[in-house]
């Protein structure tokens, strides 16, 4: 049917999901510059830190991943557990 | 518009009407049916009508202040899309149970008293378990089963509480409620029940995703918003629902991380958007009413759109699973864009829905310097963003092929998610019609520098971390596999304890019938010996004997009377 066409989408090709991981990295590089570049009304002092979003953002995304990585051993049952 | 006819009858009434319908006419009927009690709602004036007098009791049937037109507004708008999505279903359980359903949560939205929140209340439980059980499979009955005995329970729980706030207060007007005394606990755990509080929760991760496609999207809507509403009118400003809320936010999204079944993701994310609601509803001040009432309208329609691109998944490939899916975006082009403006409003990214809304709860919290709690609702925000944003439609439509070509969502699907994703970007671009809507007024600016930008960070720097992850292979794989929950303690720990007692119950109970038995042969024996065929008493008699003895009786009877 479509099998010929599927082989040649955008998405198919390893070099344009680099440049969609390039484009991120770009953006995270310039959402950190904005940083200095807009003036802050923190409620809390850690809001004040450089980059203190972007940083809480990624290390507790890791630290999420990787706990949950851990519930598996206790947590994770065959599909059929409860049949 | 007809005053004091509350748009819920008509619904409730109505969508018992749906089986007689005709084909081509039901389906122009079950649009027209939430759009007529829709506009009925809207130019109803705001009051108190339809009190209804029963044994020396007010019931105040139909309340419409800021607070219940919010609700009852949203609540008819999935009513619409979610009959509009299911529409190529001929199958009428669908619309005439959603839409008792819809009606049922309707009218819980707009009673002013306990007892007519109860009755409202038991019905959404009793017609939305038909949503699940349409899937027609033996498992799908089961936790129909458990969902109802679960919701029902609530409703027990909240009779009871209402009696005593009765006896106590001798109101059932539904305000302010008291969590010192025992009934305002009772109606507290009842409604913590249908609003999926941790360890209360799992009824919502074990049902949603075993009901049909097109009845999860109205399951997704109705029951644990109408939690909130209530939770707002009767509970704001409790401190408890502060930590409550930040915890739900928290912790389903650990589940929602190694969840397999892509449904059941969006299940856990549900009850950490809930969370959100929950904590704004704890800090009970204006700017978080508004916040909880916004985040529930927008998240009504955004989880809508979620489950409505799961469920066409659903209906063309057979599975939700996400181990067996991938590459569904060359298939389902329409349906992949649909789920990712529903991925980026549940994501709160500036100028989709989420954003208006969610941000309004963060400030508040911050506003009140509760910095523990803003902490954990960043997290959480990262989080989901993390699980729906980038999770939900990365393993469906991306990650890799599964080799599963399909057809796109049927049109009535396409539609309904069409006008749902507009509403989403409508919402986040143009946030000024939501918040005149809202319960008090609004001043509030969602989009200023520091808000985007931060935002954008958190957002950004997620997804820097997932494509990370990805990248390195730390990333946890789909697998096909079930995680135990708090339901593993009814499903699986209580029947291990039980199942000895039961046991033993079983032995002594059949001891106890063996000599029961043995007891009622001797005695059929004799009573067979007296009455049996031929014996004295079952001889016929002839009629002035019969007479006789019936003189006799009456005789003695006037005698013993006298005297």
């Amino acid at each position: 049917m479509q099998e010929q066409k599927d082989e040649n989408t955008w998405f198919d090709k390893p070099a344009n999901i680099k440049k969609i991981i390039v484009a991120l990295c770009v953006v995270c590089g310039l959402l950190m510059i904005a940083d200095l570049f807009y003036h802050k009304h923190p409620y809390f002092a850690v809001e004040k830190l450089f980059g203190f979003y972007a940083f809480y953002g990624f290390i507790m995304c890791v630290l999420l991943v990787l706990a949950a990585k851990v519930m598996r051993v206790w947590l994770m049952r065959d599909e059929d557990y409860y049949d | 518009m007809i005053e004091g006819l509350n748009p819920a009858l008509i619904l409730i009434i109505g969508a018992l009407l749906v089986p007689l319908f005709p084909q081509p006419w039901r389906r122009v009927y079950v649009i027209a049916l939430p759009l007529l009690s829709m506009l009925q709602l809207a130019l109803h004036p705001f009051g108190s009508f339809a009190d209804v007098a029963l044994y020396g009791m007010t019931l105040e049937t139909f309340r419409l202040d800021g607070l219940s037109f919010v609700f009852a507004l949203i609540f008819h708008i999935a009513a619409v899309l979610g009959v509009i999505y299911a529409i190529h279903d001929d199958d009428p359980i669908h619309p005439t149970a959603g839409l008792v359903y819809a009606g049922a949560a309707i009218g819980a939205a707009l009673a002013g008293d306990l007892l007519t929140l109860f009755i409202y209340w038991e019905l959404t439980a009793a017609s939305s378990v038909f949503l699940i059980w349409a899937s027609r499979t033996e498992s799908a009955f089961k936790a129909g089963m458990r969902y109802l005995l679960i919701q029902v329970g609530s409703g027990v729980i909240l009779l009871a509480g209402l009696v005593m706030h009765y006896s106590a207060t001798g109101s059932l007007a539904f305000n302010e409620m008291d969590l010192a005394t025992i009934g305002g606990k009772l109606v507290f755990l009842a409604f913590g029940i249908k609003c999926a509080f941790p360890f209360l929760h799992n009824w919502l991760q074990d049902s949603y995703p075993e009901a049909t496609a097109s009845g999860t999207v109205l399951l997704s809507a109705f029951t644990t918003k109408l939690a909130v509403y209530a939770l707002a009118r009767g509970y704001a400003g409790t401190d408890m629902l502060i930590w409550i809320g930040a915890i739900m936010t928290a912790f389903p999204i650990f589940y929602a991380v190694i969840e397999n079944d892509l449904r059941r993701v969006l299940a856990y994310s549900l009850n950490n958007q809930l969370g959100f609601m929950v904590v704004a509803v704890g800090i009970g001040t204006p700017l978080a009413l508004n916040g909880a009432a916004a985040h529930a309208f927008c998240h009504i329609l955004y989880k809508a759109l979620l489950f409505m691109s799961m469920g066409a998944v659903l209906l063309r490939t057979g599975t939700c699973k996400g181990s067996e899916l991938g590459g569904l975006y060359k298939s389902m082009p329409f349906t992949t864009v649909c789920c990712i403006i529903g991925a980026a409003s549940i994501s709160a990214f500036p100028l989709f829905s989420g954003f208006v809304s969610k941000s309004m709860i963060v400030s508040a919290v911050a506003g009140e310097q509760l910095m523990l709690i803003w902490l954990m609702l960043i997290f959480a925000s990262a989080g989901v963003f993390h699980h729906s944003g980038i999770k939900i439609p990365y393993f469906a439509f991306f990650a890799h092929d599964s080799g599963i070509r399909c057809e796109e969502a049927p049109m009535s699907m396409r539609v309904a998610m069409g006008i749902t994703a507009a509403l989403c970007i409508g919402i986040g671009v143009f946030p000024g019609a939501l918040y005149a809507i809202l319960p008090y007024p609004v001043d509030y600016v969602p989009y200023t520098v520091a808000h985007v930008i931060t935002q954008l960070q958190l957002l950004m720097y997620s997804a820097l971390a997932f494509t990370v992850m990805m990248l390195w292979k730390v990333y946890p794989p789909e697998l096909k596999s079930v995680n135990l929950d708090t339901d593993w303690l009814y499903r699986r720990g209580a029947p291990a304890v039980l199942a000895p007692i039961n046991r033993f119950a079983g032995q002594i109970n059949s001891g106890i019938q063996n000599s029961i038995g043995a007891m009622a042969i001797g005695t059929t024996g004799a009573f067979s010996r007296l009455l049996g065929p031929g014996a004295r008493y079952s001889r016929s008699v002839e009629l002035a004997t019969m007479v006789f003895f019936v003189v006799g009786a009456l005789l003695v009877f006037s005698v013993l009377y006298i005297f």
